[in-house]
């Protein structure tokens, strides 16, 4: 087992790779009264086409399976795993992204128990026809239910402007129609390929012996045996600079429209330092201008164009990345066209030493704030360690950006060919 | 092992409690305001938070005050307000990343302090009154705010239950605030509050993080400080109004998909009393968690609802009970939510459930000690509560808490009110 000081946070993590392949992670934090384990798979929305294990042609998989087959490893043949974790006094919960689907746990006692049930449950698949025909009931509404929501229809309208190829254009639950078609072999089959330890990463934080814990770790994987793994083939189509539609409209009974303006940050893979340098800056850049010391939020205020339902969020995965801008309007167009002209404007701008230390300053302290909880710690450990870049560097990372890198890449930072607008209007 | 160190330090007008403790990264000031609930004052109370976050006189606008936190390692600075008990608390939170995580710098908690001291006492006014964009724009951000309670339907039925059930009382006061006063309120007005506000509130400070106490103390005493005050009695915080009466039963109507239905009772005991640990356990049993018999029994057993739980008012002795159900349901969701309470009161309880509702309360409190907002909420209890129990003790006395105590706190548990928040045609018995 390695050991990795991190003195500039106090932070002590292990790290072992087991005969099986699964990466895991340990960071004792001895004053915490919780531990929290997650258990992640590098397999998300996105991979609907692959080579599956132990075959030479390419599949694809219809939408929404990566997310079913988070549902369906619950559901054993004798027993729902929840109730499990209840009796233990732990709280369990999981979730699909487009890249990951992560099941995890936090618990205060009986954290071994709990460990074991973890690994056990996830790498112990029972799926039948008829379990299959049922999930499709309670989905089809977890879809409707999303289908009414207007921020979750504006953020992916978003993306279905901003994304021609890339899959982030398909909701991650799929369609009520796509999974129709998903069978238990499908389940089967994206199982097989993407739940192998090799794919997978264990990552558990807070009150635990870090010698006790890997040794039950992999005592518990030495018992199981797994299928030789070549490298897993996912196909991930090009994707074109500029947007795939200008703008996207959709109607829905809203009392007030909303609007957002996205930005196609990144269509190409990245990884390293090249990540970590774009991942910074595009969060730093966005925040400057659209926070509320921002000079572009302050002006949209004095012109009341925004309230207080207004956001920015950004967002960089390993092959693609976008920022949104958005809120209610009564007006859509004048409010996206207002974006546009605004973000157009950055060209020209030339960020000062002065404000760019500030921005430094700034995402070092919210760095500092997110370490302050396991979960947050665990994820995003796991998002950064998928593109081989380590979360517990950037904060010497972001002391040692320039404000020349950061007017390099403000330069070229908004280009009219890579801006979408989703525009939700009221029927 | 002590769980939470807190060291209290009572000065002039003022008690400062420094929370050592190094789970976090972060250093957390807390000023706590706490005055009797009213509704002469809430209006006001209401607004301020709105006001003063747009920037003391040093940063004078929502921009220059954000620069100020962002130059302070994005400090984060948030002021709310709330009842706990018979009690309005307006609390001003800022929370910045502890010095000893940044290479070179050592004032970082020093300024933020500074901040925080010019935001409470330094407010941007002009002569004697806030200035008037300022009052205004934000006059409008919390009526809107008011408006729209009545869109979240749940939370709106939380307050008429509690309109209906103390009426007349103090705790019925809406922390929103009320439109026509917010109508008539100047900004003159509101400053003169503010003034009266700062001198006789009673005043908690909580200093939490990797902080060396001795270091911390003559800082903190030099900005927060008063003189000639006056401390209040702490029965000056209780309103003992309350008129023993009939179940009472409310039926409102709007158009609405899901009907609210919210059940009030009063438990007599609050968080000082002795007994206050066995109540706990009888609202975990009850409604606390998914494994309690209102969940299994409205929702797993009978699907009637898809949330069906309860919840206590500490401060004032209340236990409350939650459902959304379909509007012709409900007689039969009542009568079932009902009979879990008798089936608690006549000790219908089973060992298993008794010792897995305990280790779900003694978790859910070590996991709240996880969060230092968690922490120092937790710690103020006893301010409101005007008594001593620490987290602690607080913990030992769930985990000692038996089945005859669980039967006993059940018998001083009275149904009070049963509001009803349905669609036309959905009130069955009406």
């Amino acid at each position: 087992m390695n050991k990795k000081e991190y003195r500039h946070i106090e932070e002590t993590l292990f790290h072992e790779k087991l005969n099986n392949g699964l990466d895991v992670f340990l960071l004792p934090r001895p004053q915490m009264s919780k531990t929290y384990a997650i258990f992640s798979t590098n397999y998300g929305s996105i991979d609907r086409t692959f080579v599956p294990i132990g075959e030479t042609e390419e599949i694809t998989v219809p939408d929404g399976i990566a997310h079913f087959l988070e549902h369906k490893l619950f559901e054993k043949k004798d027993r729902d795993v929840f109730a499990d974790f209840g009796k233990q006094g732990a709280s369990a919960n999981a979730y699909t992204s487009f890249t990951k689907t992560a099941y995890l746990f936090s618990a205060t006692s009986n954290i071994e128990e709990n460990v074991k049930t973890l690994l056990d449950f996830v790498q112990d698949p029972y799926f039948s026809e008829q379990s299959v025909e049922k999930e499709k009931g309670i989905i089809g509404q977890e879809i409707k239910m999303y289908d009414d929501q207007p921020d979750w229809q504006s953020f992916m309208g978003t993306l279905k402007s901003l994304f021609k190829e890339t899959p982030v254009n398909i909701d991650i639950a799929g369609t009520v129609e796509s999974i129709s078609e998903i069978t238990k072999d499908d389940l089967y089959t994206c199982y097989n390929t993407f739940y192998h330890p090799e794919n997978m990463t264990f990552f558990i934080a807070g009150n635990f012996d870090p010698t006790r814990m890997i040794s039950l770790i992999k005592e518990n994987q030495d018992r199981k045996e797994f299928a030789k793994l070549e490298e897993i083939k996912r196909n991930y189509p090009s994707e074109p600079n500029e947007v795939a539609e200008k703008e996207f409209k959709l109607k829905m009974p809203v009392s007030v429209a909303k609007c957002t303006v996205g930005i196609k940050e990144s269509f190409n893979e990245l990884a390293g330092d090249a990540f970590v340098k774009r991942d910074l800056l595009q969060d730093m850049i966005i925040t400057f201008y659209f926070s509320k010391s921002g000079q572009f939020y302050e002006q949209l205020y004095q012109e009341n164009m925004i309230d207080s339902s207004f956001y920015f969020e950004t967002n960089l995965d390993k092959n693609f990345g976008y920022s949104i801008i958005g809120g209610n309007t009564d007006d859509p167009n004048q409010f996206a066209e207002k974006i546009k002209e605004l973000l157009l404007s950055t060209n020209s701008h030339v960020i000062t030493k002065e404000d760019f230390e500030r921005m430094k300053r700034k995402k070092i302290g919210q760095l500092l704030r997110s370490m302050n909880s396991l979960e947050n710690i665990a994820s995003k450990f796991i998002h950064y360690n998928t593109v081989t870049a380590d979360y517990f560097e950037l904060i010497p990372t972001i002391q040692s950006l320039t404000v020349e890198e950061a007017n390099k890449f403000l330069k070229e930072w908004v280009d009219e060919s890579r801006l979408g607008v989703c525009k939700i209007l009221s029927e | 092992m002590e769980t939470i160190k807190e060291e209290i330090k009572n000065y002039q007008g003022l008690n400062i409690h420094f929370v050592p403790n190094d789970k976090f990264k972060t250093v957390h000031l807390v000023v706590k305001f706490r005055t009797p609930l009213s509704r002469e004052t809430i209006t006001k109370r209401a607004l301020l938070p709105y006001v003063l976050q747009q920037g003391p006189n040093k940063y004078p606008s929502r921009k220059d005050l954000q620069i100020a936190l962002d130059n302070l390692y994005g400090a984060v600075l948030s002021i709310d307000g709330g009842k706990k008990g018979d009690s309005h608390i307006l609390s001003f939170r800022l929370e910045v990343a502890n010095e000893k995580f940044i290479p070179n710098e050592s004032n970082i908690i020093k300024k933020a302090i500074d901040l925080m001291y010019e935001v409470i006492f330094h407010p941007n006014v002009e002569g004697d009154r806030f200035r008037e964009l300022i009052f205004n724009r934000e006059k409008e951000t919390l009526r809107q705010k008011i408006k729209s309670i009545v869109d979240d339907k749940m939370k709106y039925a939380n307050m008429r239950l509690i309109d209906e059930m103390c009426e007349g009382e103090a705790y019925q006061t809406h922390v929103s605030g009320y439109e026509e006063d917010l109508e008539k309120l100047t900004t003159k007005e509101l400053y003169q509050y503010y003034q009266k506000m700062l001198e006789k509130d009673q005043i908690d400070v909580y200093v939490l993080g990797d902080i060396d106490v001795t270091e911390m103390e003559p800082i903190i005493s030099s900005y927060f400080k008063r003189d000639d005050y006056q401390e209040n009695d702490n029965n000056a915080f209780r309103d003992n109004k309350f008129s023993k009466k009939d179940v009472k039963e409310v039926v409102e109507k709007q158009s609405v998909q899901q009907a609210k239905l919210h059940i009030g009772y009063r438990t007599n005991i609050q968080y000082q009393d002795l007994n206050y640990a066995a109540l706990q356990v009888f609202n975990g049993i009850l409604g606390g968690f998914p494994s309690s018999k209102l969940f299994i029994n409205v929702r797993e057993k009978n699907s009637l609802a898809y949330y069906a739980s309860s919840r206590l008012e500490s401060h004032k002795g209340l236990l409350l009970v939650f459902s959304g159900i379909a509007p012709k349901d409900y007689q039969k969701a009542r009568d079932i939510m009902e009979e879990q309470m008798i089936a608690m009161k006549n000790g219908n309880i089973t060992e298993d459930e008794l010792k897995e509702t305990k280790d779900l309360i003694v978790n859910s409190l070590l996991e709240t000690l996880d969060h230092p907002q968690g922490i120092i909420e937790m710690l103020y209890q006893q301010v409101i509560a005007d008594t001593q129990l620490s987290p602690d003790e607080l913990i030992k006395n769930v985990k000692n808490v038996t089945l005859e105590e669980v039967v006993e706190v059940g018998k001083s548990i009275e149904e009070d009110t049963v509001y009803l928040l349905t669609n036309e045609g959905g009130a069955a018995n009406e």
